[in-house]
């Protein structure tokens, strides 16, 4: 069976790495594994933007990623972001085994709101769940409450559950057997 | 299905255009790359993409304004998007007038883009919708080309598909420019002859001698000037379909030989005395009455009911006259691009007018008209004013004129006449010829008269 593989990019706070690894092993049914922790992203500085490039993060992965059939997320704290895009949340190659997400903009605290620990887990767990389900294949999904919607803002991805919409678990089923 | 869209990102930055690429993969496209414009141009070339994303600065000559007017040359209805890292207000223009859908900077938020490409494939996916449904639309009410939500002629169409694989003769009869080619081609184009050769004869546009050697074809030496032997039309339609127009016209000789073909299949050519056999669906077609030229003896009745196995009566335009918006709108569509035109519509008022002509030759005329008008207007619209050389010829007329035809002709196209103006009341169009209601009845019948 395939494994999916977290690897923490600089300091990540160990309660989030836990959350996901119980939530991400219930999600996808897959055993989920911890890699040796990497460094502070700083190649992926670009001093411009004060953010991190996502493309040069997964660069990066790719050099620790175990094999090809299994899946690599990569967890940051680091705002990231792709050329054309503001921010992203996270990224994924569809259908390939690299995944990366960013917890900046999970946080209370970047809204200037008081710090929630276990919404931040929620939320991360959810982002996590979408950028690996493209790994399986899955593009955005219509239905608002599933992890595979697309979330532009904040807002829009507290509004996901972290549980697959019908059609997703199928697709994910199928894209698992495979 | 987002999978049916494709897009096409064009950027000479390998990490910018491979990440938005890879966004959009995300977003459920189907995505190609280019990384030039001049790539992108080879690209457009062999496929339309539903979206192109060029950004504005690219070296190598090609920047992203010539780019997407090169894909627009190729692709006229392309929707672009013009990426830029400098907002400028000049840039911004220049990509707007030359024709970019939307001008997008830099970084741009998701949710941006997201409702950008979104929108655009809503009205791409709208587009296409529009599209498939004229075409139903079309094909509900055509058969080959030939135009018509009139219940009679939708009957017409179900024999014509009834009949296509028959070796049965048909006769089309039907006034000038009602499409009678057109529906002897329908019939070969239908049947399990389409593959072999459709051979159209006007028989009236010869002179007997010639239309008999051109029928079945001369030996070498049969008369002054047959230098070598020629196959006629009939051999020449050989496994096919052979149409003879205008069949009322021709001479007592020919009606008899045009028989023998039909009775064996077979024939001789001028000068010749080796028999012909040939294979040979007849289609015949006539603006005349053959009942009534048989009766008058102008027409042998034995080759009448040879033609006559399956007849098809065309309607004329003024008896379907719910084809005329249909007809108009096909015709714009068709001629505007042969004459060059940008129009797309016709006006309801012009429409009112075109319903009032009487159209006495028929789809020609209308096709015609449509051509007049769409040489002389001057906007994407025809409206009434294109067509005042109609109403013209509709004041030109003298309402007192009596046309030259037979009395019985006269007769019923009165009758025809007062039946349209009572919309079919027939109470009330007896009243308005004087003549009693089962007279009425009695002549409808004769004539053969369409009620509504």
């Amino acid at each position: 069976m395939s494994l999916i593989y977290l690897v923490t990019v600089g300091n990540v706070e160990e309660g989030v790495l836990d959350f996901l690894q119980l939530g991400l092993a219930d999600a996808f049914g897959l055993r989920v594994r911890c890699l040796d922790p990497l460094p502070d992203p700083s190649y992926a500085f670009d001093p411009k933007r004060h953010q991190y490039s996502s493309v040069a993060l997964m660069h990066e992965l790719m050099k620790v990623c175990p094999g090809p059939d299994v899946r690599v997320l990569g967890v940051t704290e680091r705002d990231l972001f792709i050329p054309v895009l503001s921010f992203v949340f996270g990224q994924a190659q569809l259908n390939g085994p690299l995944s990366v997400v960013s917890l900046a903009r999970l946080h209370q605290e970047f809204y200037q709101f008081a710090a929630d620990s276990r919404l931040l887990e929620e939320r991360a767990l959810k982002e996590s769940m979408h950028e690996l389900g493209h790994t399986f294949g899955l593009v955005h999904c219509p239905e608002k409450s599933c992890p595979m919607s697309l979330a532009t803002n904040i807002r829009q991805l507290d509004l996901k559950r972290s549980a697959w919409c019908v059609s997703c678990e199928i697709l994910l089923e199928e894209a698992l057997v495979e | 299905m987002k999978s049916h869209w494709e897009i096409l990102v064009v950027d000479d930055e390998e990490v910018m255009r491979e990440s938005l690429a890879a966004w959009l993969k995300e977003d459920g496209y189907r995505v190609e790359t280019a990384a030039s414009g001049r790539e992108a141009i080879e690209k457009s070339r062999a496929k339309d993409y539903a979206i192109y994303f060029v950004d504005l600065k690219m070296p190598g000559g090609i920047d992203g304004i010539e780019t997407m007017m090169q894909i627009r040359k190729l692709r006229r209805d392309a929707s672009i998007i013009i990426i830029t890292a400098y907002a400028t207000v000049d840039t911004a223009i220049a990509a707007m007038k030359e024709g970019a859908q939307e001008y997008i900077v830099k970084p741009c938020n998701l949710e941006e883009i997201s409702l950008l490409v979104t929108r655009i494939i809503k009205v791409r996916t709208l587009q296409r919708e529009n599209e498939m449904l004229k075409k139903r639309l079309r094909k509900t009410y055509s058969l080959n080309d030939i135009i018509s939500k009139n219940p009679r002629m939708q009957e017409i169409f179900r024999l014509i598909e009834d009949v296509a694989n028959l070796r049965s003769t048909v006769l089309i009869q039907g006034e000038s420019g009602t499409g009678k080619e057109l529906i002897a081609r329908a019939i070969h184009s239908s049947s399990d002859r389409a593959d072999q050769p459709f051979v159209g004869v006007s028989c009236a546009a010869l002179a007997e001698t010639l239309l008999e050697s051109e029928l079945f074809g001369y030996e070498k030496g049969a008369f002054t000037g047959a230098a070598s032997q020629k196959k006629g039309k009939f051999e020449q339609a050989d496994r096919g379909t052979i149409f003879l127009d205008e069949i009322g016209d021709i001479s007592p000789k020919l009606q008899m030989d045009l028989l023998r073909v039909l009775q064996e299949r077979s024939f001789y050519r001028v000068g010749g005395s080796e028999e012909i056999r040939v294979d040979v669906r007849v289609i015949a077609a006539t603006n005349v009455n053959l009942q009534e030229a048989v009766r008058e003896g102008r027409f042998r009745d034995d080759l009448f009911y040879r033609l006559n196995v399956i007849n098809i009566r065309i309607p004329p335009l003024r008896e379907r006259l719910e084809d005329i918006p249909l007809l108009a709108r096909y015709f714009i569509e068709r001629l505007s691009v042969e004459v060059g035109k940008d129009v797309e519509d016709i006006s309801e008022d012009a429409l009112q007018l075109l319903l009032t002509h009487s159209w006495p030759g028929n789809v020609r005329e209308l096709e015609n008209s449509i051509e007049r008008a769409l040489v002389t207007s001057r906007s994407r619209l025809l409206t009434r004013p294109d067509f005042s050389f109609l109403a013209k010829e509709v004041e030109d007329q003298d309402p007192f004129s009596i046309p030259a035809v037979t009395l019985q002709e006269l007769e019923k196209q009165a009758i025809e006449s007062a039946i349209k103006r009572t919309r079919g009341n027939i109470k009330e169009a007896a009243a308005q010829l004087g003549i009693e209601r089962s007279t009425l009845y009695d002549k409808i019948k004769k004539y053969e008269i369409a009620r509504s």
